[in-house]
Protein backbone atom coordinates (compact mmCIF):
# COMPACT_ATOMS: atom_id res chain seq x y z
CA UNK A 1 0.00 0.00 0.00
CA UNK A 2 2.88 2.27 0.87
CA UNK A 3 3.34 2.11 -3.09
CA UNK A 4 0.43 1.62 -4.83
CA UNK A 5 -1.47 4.70 -2.99
CA UNK A 6 1.03 7.68 -4.05
CA UNK A 7 1.34 5.65 -7.19
CA UNK A 8 -2.66 5.52 -7.59
CA UNK A 9 -2.46 9.58 -6.83
CA UNK A 10 0.41 10.14 -9.07
CA UNK A 11 -1.63 8.51 -12.47
CA UNK A 12 -5.03 10.15 -11.48
CA UNK A 13 -3.73 13.66 -10.76
CA UNK A 14 -1.67 13.94 -14.36
CA UNK A 15 -4.16 12.32 -16.24
CA UNK A 16 -6.97 14.50 -14.74
CA UNK A 17 -4.99 17.53 -15.10
CA UNK A 18 -3.86 16.32 -19.19
CA UNK A 19 -7.48 15.84 -19.97
CA UNK A 20 -9.10 19.44 -18.31
CA UNK A 21 -7.06 20.58 -21.25
CA UNK A 22 -9.49 18.72 -23.63
CA UNK A 23 -12.69 18.02 -21.74
CA UNK A 24 -14.45 21.11 -20.03
CA UNK A 25 -16.27 19.30 -17.64
CA UNK A 26 -12.84 18.57 -15.69
CA UNK A 27 -12.26 22.20 -15.76
CA UNK A 28 -13.31 22.19 -11.68
CA UNK A 29 -11.71 19.23 -11.10
CA UNK A 30 -8.02 20.76 -12.40
CA UNK A 31 -8.65 24.06 -10.59
CA UNK A 32 -9.29 22.31 -7.10
CA UNK A 33 -6.22 20.45 -8.33
CA UNK A 34 -4.42 23.22 -8.76
CA UNK A 35 -5.47 24.93 -5.62
CA UNK A 36 -3.87 22.21 -3.39
CA UNK A 37 -0.52 21.81 -5.40
CA UNK A 38 -0.06 25.84 -4.67
CA UNK A 39 -1.16 24.68 -0.76
CA UNK A 40 1.56 21.98 -0.99
CA UNK A 41 4.13 24.32 -2.81
CA UNK A 42 3.63 26.78 0.01
CA UNK A 43 3.82 23.80 2.60
CA UNK A 44 7.07 22.20 0.68
CA UNK A 45 8.91 25.73 1.32
CA UNK A 46 8.18 25.41 4.89
CA UNK A 47 9.85 21.68 5.06
CA UNK A 48 13.14 23.56 2.84
CA UNK A 49 13.37 26.25 5.72
CA UNK A 50 12.41 23.69 8.18
CA UNK A 51 15.26 21.01 7.19
CA UNK A 52 17.80 24.07 6.65
CA UNK A 53 17.70 25.38 10.04
CA UNK A 54 17.80 22.09 11.62
CA UNK A 55 21.04 20.92 10.14
CA UNK A 56 22.43 24.52 10.78
CA UNK A 57 20.88 24.23 14.51
CA UNK A 58 22.48 20.65 14.67
CA UNK A 59 26.15 21.92 13.42
CA UNK A 60 26.19 25.06 15.75
CA UNK A 61 25.06 22.39 18.70
CA UNK A 62 27.65 20.08 17.35
CA UNK A 63 30.61 23.08 16.94
CA UNK A 64 30.78 22.28 13.68
CA UNK A 65 31.37 24.96 11.07
CA UNK A 66 30.08 27.11 13.74
CA UNK A 67 30.37 30.69 12.23
CA UNK A 68 28.68 29.97 8.67
CA UNK A 69 25.77 28.06 11.01
CA UNK A 70 25.62 30.75 13.17
CA UNK A 71 25.35 33.19 10.29
CA UNK A 72 22.38 31.38 8.48
CA UNK A 73 20.57 30.77 11.75
CA UNK A 74 21.13 33.82 13.21
CA UNK A 75 20.34 35.91 9.36
CA UNK A 76 17.06 33.58 9.33
CA UNK A 77 15.44 34.87 12.82
CA UNK A 78 16.80 38.36 12.48
CA UNK A 79 14.57 38.45 9.13
CA UNK A 80 11.72 36.39 10.24
CA UNK A 81 11.44 38.87 13.26
CA UNK A 82 11.92 41.78 11.03
CA UNK A 83 9.19 40.79 8.62
CA UNK A 84 6.40 39.85 11.89
CA UNK A 85 7.46 43.51 13.06
CA UNK A 86 6.76 45.03 9.76
CA UNK A 87 3.48 43.46 9.23
CA UNK A 88 1.99 44.19 12.84
CA UNK A 89 3.55 47.91 12.78
CA UNK A 90 3.15 48.52 9.14
CA UNK A 91 0.67 46.16 7.72
CA UNK A 92 2.96 45.41 5.20
CA UNK A 93 6.41 43.58 5.39
CA UNK A 94 7.51 45.50 2.05
CA UNK A 95 6.58 48.80 3.26
CA UNK A 96 9.84 51.14 1.70
CA UNK A 97 10.90 52.10 5.27
CA UNK A 98 10.19 49.33 7.10
CA UNK A 99 12.52 47.06 9.28
CA UNK A 100 11.90 44.05 6.66
CA UNK A 101 12.58 46.10 3.73
CA UNK A 102 15.63 47.70 5.15
CA UNK A 103 17.65 44.14 5.94
CA UNK A 104 16.33 43.38 2.82
CA UNK A 105 17.89 45.74 0.59
CA UNK A 106 21.01 46.62 3.03
CA UNK A 107 22.10 43.14 3.77
CA UNK A 108 20.10 40.20 1.49
CA UNK A 109 19.70 42.11 -2.19
CA UNK A 110 24.22 43.32 -1.81
CA UNK A 111 24.80 40.49 -0.70
CA UNK A 112 23.18 38.38 -3.53
CA UNK A 113 24.53 40.76 -6.03
CA UNK A 114 27.62 40.66 -5.13
CA UNK A 115 27.86 37.00 -5.58
CA UNK A 116 26.62 37.33 -8.53
CA UNK A 117 28.72 40.12 -10.05
CA UNK A 118 31.73 37.91 -9.52
CA UNK A 119 30.68 35.95 -12.37
CA UNK A 120 31.65 38.88 -14.62
CA UNK A 121 35.59 38.28 -13.04
CA UNK A 122 35.29 34.59 -13.32
CA UNK A 123 34.01 34.89 -17.08
CA UNK A 124 36.92 37.00 -18.03
CA UNK A 125 39.74 35.05 -16.09
CA UNK A 126 38.06 32.10 -17.75
CA UNK A 127 38.12 33.72 -21.01
CA UNK A 128 41.56 35.08 -20.88
CA UNK A 129 42.85 31.44 -19.85
CA UNK A 130 40.63 28.94 -21.30
CA UNK A 131 39.14 29.95 -24.74
CA UNK A 132 41.93 28.35 -27.12
CA UNK A 133 41.19 28.17 -30.94
CA UNK A 134 42.52 24.60 -31.27
CA UNK A 135 39.95 24.00 -34.02
CA UNK A 136 37.70 25.84 -36.80
CA UNK A 137 34.72 25.91 -34.87
CA UNK A 138 36.43 27.33 -31.85
CA UNK A 139 37.26 29.63 -34.37
CA UNK A 140 33.92 29.92 -35.65
CA UNK A 141 32.50 30.33 -32.11
CA UNK A 142 34.74 33.19 -30.88
CA UNK A 143 33.90 35.23 -34.55
CA UNK A 144 29.91 34.87 -33.91
CA UNK A 145 30.64 35.68 -29.97
CA UNK A 146 32.90 38.40 -30.80
CA UNK A 147 30.27 39.93 -33.42
CA UNK A 148 27.41 39.43 -31.24
CA UNK A 149 29.18 40.97 -27.84
CA UNK A 150 30.24 43.62 -30.19
CA UNK A 151 26.70 44.74 -31.55
CA UNK A 152 25.12 44.54 -28.75
CA UNK A 153 26.69 47.35 -27.13
CA UNK A 154 27.17 51.11 -28.68
CA UNK A 155 30.68 50.44 -29.24
CA UNK A 156 30.10 48.09 -32.07
CA UNK A 157 27.72 50.76 -33.32
CA UNK A 158 30.68 53.60 -33.12
CA UNK A 159 33.19 50.78 -34.87
CA UNK A 160 31.05 49.99 -37.98
CA UNK A 161 27.34 50.95 -37.98
CA UNK A 162 26.07 47.80 -39.95
CA UNK A 163 27.64 45.55 -36.61
CA UNK A 164 24.02 45.64 -34.33
CA UNK A 165 22.21 44.42 -37.80
CA UNK A 166 24.61 41.43 -38.02
CA UNK A 167 24.36 40.79 -34.21
CA UNK A 168 20.67 40.78 -34.77
CA UNK A 169 21.09 38.60 -38.03
CA UNK A 170 22.76 35.94 -35.76
CA UNK A 171 20.70 36.15 -33.51
CA UNK A 172 17.78 35.96 -35.50
CA UNK A 173 18.73 33.00 -37.50
CA UNK A 174 21.89 30.55 -36.66
CA UNK A 175 21.69 31.02 -32.88
CA UNK A 176 17.73 30.59 -33.11
CA UNK A 177 17.89 27.49 -35.19
CA UNK A 178 19.92 25.86 -32.40
CA UNK A 179 18.21 26.98 -29.87
CA UNK A 180 14.85 25.04 -31.56
CA UNK A 181 16.63 22.33 -31.87
CA UNK A 182 17.91 22.30 -27.77
CA UNK A 183 14.33 23.29 -27.20
CA UNK A 184 12.99 20.30 -28.91
CA UNK A 185 15.30 17.78 -27.75
CA UNK A 186 14.52 18.79 -24.24
CA UNK A 187 10.79 18.86 -24.51
CA UNK A 188 10.99 15.65 -26.13
CA UNK A 189 12.75 14.89 -23.19
CA UNK A 190 10.80 16.23 -20.61
CA UNK A 191 7.66 14.33 -22.63
CA UNK A 192 9.22 11.29 -21.73
CA UNK A 193 10.05 11.66 -18.26
CA UNK A 194 6.87 12.96 -17.34
CA UNK A 195 5.46 9.71 -19.04
CA UNK A 196 7.29 7.61 -17.29
CA UNK A 197 6.57 8.93 -13.45
CA UNK A 198 2.79 9.08 -14.78
CA UNK A 199 2.96 5.74 -15.80
CA UNK A 200 4.80 4.26 -12.77
CA UNK A 201 8.17 3.41 -14.10
CA UNK A 202 10.01 6.28 -12.69
CA UNK A 203 9.24 6.71 -8.97
CA UNK A 204 11.60 9.60 -7.70
CA UNK A 205 9.01 10.71 -5.02
CA UNK A 206 9.02 7.10 -3.58
CA UNK A 207 12.84 7.39 -2.58
CA UNK B 1 53.69 34.86 -15.17
CA UNK B 2 52.20 33.15 -11.78
CA UNK B 3 48.69 31.97 -12.51
CA UNK B 4 47.44 33.66 -9.35
CA UNK B 5 49.18 36.99 -10.19
CA UNK B 6 47.77 36.81 -13.89
CA UNK B 7 44.08 36.00 -12.47
CA UNK B 8 44.54 38.83 -10.28
CA UNK B 9 45.97 41.54 -13.06
CA UNK B 10 42.44 39.77 -14.87
CA UNK B 11 40.23 41.03 -12.03
CA UNK B 12 41.63 44.25 -11.84
CA UNK B 13 41.36 45.21 -15.54
CA UNK B 14 37.91 44.32 -15.41
CA UNK B 15 37.31 46.59 -11.89
CA UNK B 16 39.00 49.40 -13.78
CA UNK B 17 36.92 48.44 -16.85
CA UNK B 18 33.29 48.85 -15.33
CA UNK B 19 34.37 51.51 -12.64
CA UNK B 20 36.06 54.19 -14.94
CA UNK B 21 33.07 54.21 -17.56
CA UNK B 22 30.75 54.36 -14.77
CA UNK B 23 32.40 56.98 -13.14
CA UNK B 24 33.08 59.54 -16.11
CA UNK B 25 30.93 58.28 -18.80
CA UNK B 26 26.85 59.09 -19.36
CA UNK B 27 25.87 57.27 -21.95
CA UNK B 28 23.82 58.16 -25.02
CA UNK B 29 20.85 56.98 -26.58
CA UNK B 30 21.54 53.54 -28.45
CA UNK B 31 20.39 51.48 -31.27
CA UNK B 32 17.39 49.70 -31.46
CA UNK B 33 16.52 46.64 -31.91
CA UNK B 34 13.22 45.05 -33.43
CA UNK B 35 12.15 43.09 -30.32
CA UNK B 36 12.25 46.02 -27.76
CA UNK B 37 10.63 48.13 -30.42
CA UNK B 38 8.04 45.42 -30.64
CA UNK B 39 7.67 45.54 -26.96
CA UNK B 40 7.51 48.87 -27.25
CA UNK B 41 4.71 49.29 -29.49
CA UNK B 42 2.73 46.27 -27.94
CA UNK B 43 2.67 48.66 -24.74
CA UNK B 44 2.10 51.88 -26.65
CA UNK B 45 -0.42 51.35 -28.44
CA UNK B 46 -2.62 50.41 -25.65
CA UNK B 47 -5.74 52.32 -24.37
CA UNK B 48 -5.74 54.54 -21.82
CA UNK B 49 -7.08 52.59 -18.47
CA UNK B 50 -5.95 49.17 -19.99
CA UNK B 51 -5.08 47.00 -17.24
CA UNK B 52 -1.23 45.43 -17.47
CA UNK B 53 -0.56 42.66 -15.64
CA UNK B 54 3.44 42.51 -14.38
CA UNK B 55 4.79 39.48 -13.37
CA UNK B 56 8.45 40.08 -11.48
CA UNK B 57 10.16 36.83 -11.53
CA UNK B 58 13.83 37.76 -10.66
CA UNK B 59 16.13 37.71 -7.47
CA UNK B 60 18.88 40.26 -6.22
CA UNK B 61 21.54 38.55 -8.00
CA UNK B 62 19.98 39.91 -11.54
CA UNK B 63 18.40 43.15 -10.09
CA UNK B 64 20.78 45.71 -11.89
CA UNK B 65 19.65 44.20 -15.05
CA UNK B 66 16.29 43.60 -14.58
CA UNK B 67 14.85 46.41 -12.32
CA UNK B 68 16.10 48.95 -15.01
CA UNK B 69 13.81 47.50 -17.21
CA UNK B 70 11.18 47.15 -15.18
CA UNK B 71 11.71 51.19 -13.81
CA UNK B 72 11.71 51.75 -18.06
CA UNK B 73 8.46 49.95 -18.65
CA UNK B 74 6.53 51.15 -15.26
CA UNK B 75 6.90 54.69 -16.23
CA UNK B 76 6.18 53.69 -19.99
CA UNK B 77 2.84 52.44 -18.22
CA UNK B 78 1.65 55.25 -15.70
CA UNK B 79 2.23 57.66 -18.65
CA UNK B 80 -0.30 56.13 -20.76
CA UNK B 81 -2.67 55.98 -17.81
CA UNK B 82 -2.54 52.29 -17.49
CA UNK B 83 -3.93 50.45 -14.49
CA UNK B 84 -0.55 47.99 -13.02
CA UNK B 85 -1.46 45.01 -11.47
CA UNK B 86 1.81 43.47 -10.08
CA UNK B 87 2.52 39.70 -8.46
CA UNK B 88 5.26 37.19 -8.55
CA UNK B 89 4.95 33.12 -9.16
CA UNK B 90 8.49 31.96 -8.72
CA UNK B 91 10.48 34.40 -6.21
CA UNK B 92 9.36 36.39 -3.41
CA UNK B 93 11.91 38.30 -3.36
CA UNK B 94 11.40 39.78 -7.16
CA UNK B 95 8.27 40.71 -5.70
CA UNK B 96 9.95 42.57 -3.03
CA UNK B 97 12.66 44.46 -5.71
CA UNK B 98 9.48 45.22 -8.11
CA UNK B 99 6.97 46.80 -5.61
CA UNK B 100 9.79 49.22 -4.24
CA UNK B 101 10.56 49.87 -8.11
CA UNK B 102 6.52 50.57 -9.16
CA UNK B 103 5.96 52.74 -5.75
CA UNK B 104 8.92 54.79 -6.93
CA UNK B 105 7.75 55.50 -10.22
CA UNK B 106 4.02 55.41 -8.53
CA UNK B 107 5.38 58.64 -6.89
CA UNK B 108 7.08 60.16 -9.85
CA UNK B 109 3.61 60.01 -11.63
CA UNK B 110 1.32 60.94 -8.78
CA UNK B 111 -0.20 57.61 -8.88
CA UNK B 112 -2.60 56.00 -6.27
CA UNK B 113 -2.09 52.58 -4.42
CA UNK B 114 -5.54 50.71 -4.70
CA UNK B 115 -6.57 53.04 -7.74
CA UNK B 116 -3.54 53.01 -10.16
CA UNK B 117 -1.59 49.81 -9.08
CA UNK B 118 -1.95 47.39 -6.86
CA UNK B 119 0.56 44.52 -5.45
CA UNK B 120 -1.35 41.14 -5.24
CA UNK B 121 1.58 39.30 -3.56
CA UNK B 122 3.50 35.95 -4.31
CA UNK B 123 2.40 32.74 -4.63
CA UNK B 124 4.60 29.62 -5.16
CA UNK B 125 3.59 26.67 -8.11
CA UNK B 126 4.14 29.58 -11.34
CA UNK B 127 2.46 26.60 -13.60
CA UNK B 128 -0.29 26.03 -10.91
CA UNK B 129 -0.80 29.92 -10.43
CA UNK B 130 -0.98 31.00 -13.86
CA UNK B 131 -3.91 27.97 -14.93
CA UNK B 132 -5.61 29.49 -11.64
CA UNK B 133 -5.31 33.03 -12.82
CA UNK B 134 -6.42 32.36 -16.34
CA UNK B 135 -9.64 31.39 -14.73
CA UNK B 136 -10.10 33.11 -11.92
CA UNK B 137 -8.26 35.44 -9.82
CA UNK B 138 -9.61 35.64 -6.43
CA UNK B 139 -9.00 31.80 -6.87
CA UNK B 140 -5.38 31.87 -6.38
CA UNK B 141 -5.20 35.73 -4.89
CA UNK B 142 -8.37 36.47 -3.05
CA UNK B 143 -7.25 39.41 -1.61
CA UNK B 144 -3.76 42.21 -2.19
CA UNK B 145 -0.40 41.57 -0.55
CA UNK B 146 -1.86 44.08 2.32
CA UNK B 147 -5.07 41.56 3.15
CA UNK B 148 -7.25 44.02 1.51
CA UNK B 149 -9.99 41.51 -0.57
CA UNK B 150 -9.86 42.37 -4.14
CA UNK B 151 -13.97 43.35 -4.70
CA UNK B 152 -13.31 45.97 -2.21
CA UNK B 153 -10.75 48.15 -4.70
CA UNK B 154 -11.43 49.96 -7.87
CA UNK B 155 -8.34 48.29 -9.63
CA UNK B 156 -9.54 45.02 -9.00
CA UNK B 157 -12.98 45.34 -8.55
CA UNK B 158 -13.67 44.55 -12.27
CA UNK B 159 -11.00 42.12 -12.91
CA UNK B 160 -11.39 38.43 -13.11
CA UNK B 161 -8.77 36.46 -14.98
CA UNK B 162 -6.21 36.52 -17.49
CA UNK B 163 -8.34 38.06 -20.37
CA UNK B 164 -9.14 41.46 -18.41
CA UNK B 165 -5.39 42.28 -19.27
CA UNK B 166 -4.94 43.96 -22.68
CA UNK B 167 -0.84 43.09 -22.08
CA UNK B 168 1.25 40.63 -19.72
CA UNK B 169 4.72 41.46 -18.94
CA UNK B 170 7.14 39.16 -17.16
CA UNK B 171 10.20 40.23 -16.13
CA UNK B 172 12.32 36.89 -15.35
CA UNK B 173 15.55 35.78 -14.55
CA UNK B 174 15.09 32.05 -14.97
CA UNK B 175 11.91 29.71 -15.99
CA UNK B 176 9.07 31.99 -15.26
CA UNK B 177 9.08 32.90 -18.91
CA UNK B 178 8.63 29.78 -19.98
CA UNK B 179 6.01 29.00 -17.00
CA UNK B 180 4.14 32.33 -18.43
CA UNK B 181 4.63 31.16 -22.13
CA UNK B 182 3.26 27.52 -22.48
CA UNK B 183 0.95 28.39 -19.37
CA UNK B 184 -0.78 32.12 -20.30
CA UNK B 185 0.12 32.21 -23.80
CA UNK B 186 0.02 29.14 -25.43
CA UNK B 187 -3.83 28.16 -22.92
CA UNK B 188 -5.37 31.46 -22.41
CA UNK B 189 -3.78 32.96 -25.72
CA UNK B 190 -2.83 36.57 -23.65
CA UNK B 191 -0.81 39.13 -25.01
CA UNK B 192 2.41 38.31 -23.58
CA UNK B 193 5.87 40.65 -23.49
CA UNK B 194 9.14 38.99 -21.71
CA UNK B 195 11.93 40.81 -20.34
CA UNK B 196 14.98 38.87 -19.77
CA UNK B 197 18.52 38.61 -18.95
CA UNK B 198 20.86 38.77 -21.33
CA UNK B 199 21.82 35.45 -21.14
CA UNK B 200 18.93 34.15 -21.55
CA UNK B 201 17.71 36.41 -24.19
CA UNK B 202 18.53 33.70 -27.40
CA UNK B 203 16.57 31.14 -26.24
CA UNK B 204 13.19 33.23 -26.25
CA UNK B 205 14.27 34.20 -29.50
CA UNK B 206 12.03 31.31 -31.36
CA UNK B 207 9.05 32.18 -28.64
CA UNK B 208 9.45 35.65 -30.63
CA UNK B 209 9.35 33.85 -34.37
CA UNK B 210 6.33 31.99 -33.21
CA UNK B 211 4.61 35.13 -32.17
CA UNK B 212 4.24 33.63 -28.48
CA UNK B 213 6.00 36.93 -27.46
CA UNK B 214 5.27 39.82 -28.65
CA UNK B 215 8.14 41.54 -27.89
CA UNK B 216 11.51 40.56 -25.54
CA UNK B 217 13.78 42.56 -24.00
CA UNK B 218 16.98 41.45 -22.96
CA UNK B 219 19.45 42.64 -20.93
CA UNK B 220 20.45 45.80 -20.11
CA UNK B 221 21.27 46.54 -23.72
CA UNK B 222 17.26 46.14 -23.72
CA UNK B 223 16.52 48.58 -21.28
CA UNK B 224 18.67 51.11 -22.76
CA UNK B 225 17.14 50.94 -25.62
CA UNK B 226 13.21 51.26 -23.89
CA UNK B 227 14.71 54.14 -22.22
CA UNK B 228 15.68 55.66 -25.70
CA UNK B 229 12.08 54.96 -27.22
CA UNK B 230 10.63 56.43 -23.97
CA UNK B 231 13.19 59.40 -24.77
CA UNK B 232 14.29 58.96 -20.86
CA UNK B 233 17.91 57.86 -20.53
CA UNK B 234 18.51 56.51 -17.10
CA UNK B 235 20.06 53.91 -15.02
CA UNK B 236 20.59 51.34 -17.81
CA UNK B 237 22.15 54.10 -20.78
CA UNK B 238 24.40 55.09 -18.20
CA UNK B 239 25.66 51.63 -17.27
CA UNK B 240 26.26 51.16 -21.36
CA UNK B 241 29.92 52.56 -21.54
CA UNK B 242 30.70 49.76 -18.74
CA UNK B 243 29.00 47.06 -20.89
CA UNK B 244 30.99 48.32 -23.90
CA UNK B 245 34.15 48.27 -22.09
CA UNK B 246 33.80 44.97 -20.81
CA UNK B 247 32.27 42.87 -23.61
CA UNK B 248 35.80 44.76 -25.86
CA UNK B 249 38.18 44.08 -22.80
CA UNK B 250 37.00 40.05 -22.44
CA UNK B 251 37.57 40.27 -26.49
CA UNK B 252 40.80 41.48 -26.56
CA UNK B 253 41.73 39.35 -23.23
CA UNK B 254 40.61 36.25 -25.54
CA UNK B 255 42.79 37.36 -28.46
CA UNK B 256 45.83 38.22 -26.04
CA UNK B 257 45.17 34.32 -24.31
CA UNK B 258 45.33 32.86 -27.89
CA UNK B 259 48.51 35.09 -29.36
CA UNK B 260 50.56 33.79 -25.84
CA UNK B 261 49.10 30.25 -26.00
CA UNK B 262 51.01 30.27 -30.14
CA UNK B 263 53.61 31.67 -28.61
CA UNK B 264 54.52 29.52 -26.29
CA UNK B 265 53.49 26.10 -28.33
CA UNK B 266 56.10 27.32 -31.05
CA UNK B 267 58.82 28.13 -27.97
CA UNK B 268 57.73 24.32 -27.22
CA UNK B 269 58.76 23.16 -30.92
Amino acid sequence: MRKEVPLLITILTAFIVILAFFLTPLAQTQQILLRWYAIIGGFAMFVGVWNLLKKHVFQVSRGKNTFYSLVLVLGFFMTFAFGIYSIVKYKDAFYINSPFMFNFNYVLAPLQSTMFSLLAFFMASAAFRAFRIRRLEAALLLFAASIVMLGRVPAGYALWHKLPLIAEWIMKIPSMAVQRGIGIGITLGAVGMSLRIILGIERPYLR
Amino acid sequence: MNVHVTRRIVYLVVALAVIIPMLFLKGKPVTVSEPVLNAFQAIDTLKEGSYILISTDYGPGTMPEVNPMVYAIVRHAFRKNLKVVYLSVVDALGLALGDQVIKNVAQEYGKEYGKDFVNLGFKPGAEAVIVSLGKEIRDIFPEDVRGVPLDSMEITRNIHNLKDFAIVVDFASGYGITAWIRYAQARFGVFLVGCVTAVMGPENYPYLDSGQLKGLVAGLKGAAEYETLLGKPAIATRGMPAQSAVHILIIVLIVIGNILYLLEKRKRK
